[in-house]
């Protein structure tokens, strides 16, 4: 199983839990296996277009899935995705 | 790595005072008499008074950092205290640059401390930039977030970064020369409400303080170019379950920023950039609304309103109406519990939740549902002086 892990601003999405574990070949595939899950946390992922929104980014292990094979990536049962999303507080 | 700023050592000589000040730097090989004239000769700006300024300006004021600038235009209040360290219950009302600068002075009597009382804008910026060596962003939105990317961009600054949301935080510094920057990472923001802010969201009082330790902990490594700074790569701090982690980030050729064929060129309207015009009230508008005295009026005379709560049950144990009581992230599926022949009035903190519910409920077929004009804060101020306040 691959461990998805997700960040504070969308577990309320996700029935509060810090990760999640897929059965998953790529990236995309384990995306969807989490969507379709956790239906709520589609419109906070993807566009209406079904493309991954561009304040939401997706690392597997240490690395941005941008500079591998995007969705396309190969994945292990060992690896860890993350959900990084922008969070702007500060004050 | 090299130093970013330029000592001009007769101008950063160190009194003998000073000297015994920072004698635990000048006795560590990586700082040392050099080191320490570097800090005195550094000018560092902090954008921002708040959760992240509050320790940043501290530690940076102790540790000797000559000139420190501080942009706020904000006053003191009380639900500032659980976490801005640099303001004190005396300060409540009190400009926060006022109180930080009196506060920095008692500690280092020996800084430069420029004020600047102002929202930090595209019309300000770059001249504000001009003068220092490093920015560090301690805003908490994410228009001034773009901004301050891109007036470091544009004017060769590193910009310090963190930013917190609940127990969880991020740190990178954006911006150096062959480094990314903020855009690299984000290429655009959020649409405006899907992302929840501080005061929505909340925040762990002590999280601003780890988050901008770190900032601090950059700042200093910058000016005294030793070790290896955040650049390049982002750092994950979940203080819940205590862990840090590290995600690489890289320069992106394609950055509309830093890129090769960069299209940010001057600054924006970043306003406009993140999709805020005007006065930020896109979901309230045109839902039907009660004053909290006509809802004082009609309970009192025996009406029969259902008071809907779509607060969190931990709100609602700080203060309520004695409302039903469903979140509103549950509303979808509880919306049985509702009776939509009966008039119902949803309220929450503030009347920005709550709007969302009412308009929910009238896609879901409900004719009488009103919004509770500025929620139960309102009703506080203006029905109940006795009730509590968050």
């Amino acid at each position: 199983m691959t461990k998805i892990n997700i960040p504070t601003p969308l577990r309320q999405y996700a029935d509060k839990q810090p990760t999640v574990e897929v059965k998953a070949g790529t990236v995309a595939e384990a995306l969807s296996g989490l969507v379709s899950r956790h239906p709520d946390l589609r419109r906070h992922l993807y566009t209406d277009e079904g493309k991954l929104r561009s304040f939401v980014n997706v690392y597997l292990n240490d690395e941005d899935v941008r500079y591998l094979q995007k969705e396309a990536t190969v994945i292990k049962d060992s690896d860890t995705i993350s959900i990084v999303p922008s969070i702007a507080g500060g004050w | 790595m090299a130093s970013t700023t330029q000592v001009k050592p007769m101008e950063a000589a160190l009194s003998n005072d000073e000297i015994l000040r920072y004698s635990r730097h000048l006795i560590m090989p990586e700082v040392g008499m050099e080191g320490q004239q570097k800090l005195k000769a550094a000018r560092v700006l902090c954008v921002g008074a708040g959760g992240l300024g509050s320790p940043l300006a501290l530690y940076l004021g102790a540790a000797g950092v000559g000139t420190l600038g501080i942009v706020d235009f904000d006053v003191v209040d009380y639900t500032n205290l659980q976490r801005q360290i640099i303001h004190t219950t005396a300060d409540v009302g009190r400009k926060k640059l006022d109180s930080a600068a009196e506060k920095l002075k008692a500690i280092n009597p020996f800084l430069n401390i420029r004020k600047f009382e102002t929202r930090l804008s595209s019309d300000n910026a770059l001249e504000l930039f001009r003068d220092f060596d490093i920015i560090a962003d301690g805003t908490d939105n994410f228009p001034t977030r773009y901004l301050v990317n891109d007036a470091c961009v544009l004017t060769g600054k590193p910009n310090v970064y963190g930013s917190i949301f609940r127990f969880e935080g991020q740190a990178s510094v954006f911006a150096t020369k062959d480094g990314p920057c903020y855009r690299c990472l984000y290429s655009e923001p959020p649409p405006p409400g899907l992302v929840p802010s501080c005061a929505e969201g909340g925040v762990l009082g002590i999280l601003p303080g780890l988050v901008g330790v770190i900032q601090a902990t950059e700042v200093i490594k910058l000016i005294l170019g030793k070790g290896e700074p955040l650049i390049g790569r982002l750092l994950l701090i979940d203080a819940l379950g205590m862990r840090f982690r590290e995600l690489k980030l890289r320069k992106n050729p394609d950055c509309p920023a830093c890129g090769t064929h960069r299209t940010v060129t001057k600054l924006i309207d970043y306003n406009e950039f993140c999709g805020i015009r005007g006065e930020e009230k896109p979901m309230e508008a045109g839902v039907p609304e009660i004053q909290v005295e006509e809802l004082k009026r009609r309970l009192d005379a025996g009406e029969n309103l259902f008071v809907l709560d779509v607060r969190e049950p931990h709100e609602y144990q700080i203060c309520h109406l004695s409302g039903h009581l469903i979140p509103l992230g549950d509303l979808p599926k509880r919306v049985h519990e509702l009776d939509s022949s009966r008039e119902i009035v949803a309220h929450c903190r503030s009347g920005i939740r709550s709007a969302k519910a009412v308009t929910f409920l009238q896609q879901a077929g409900f004719k009488k549902v009103h919004n509770l004009a500025g929620g139960i804060l309102a009703w506080a101020d203006r029905v109940d002086p006795k009730m509590a306040k968050y």
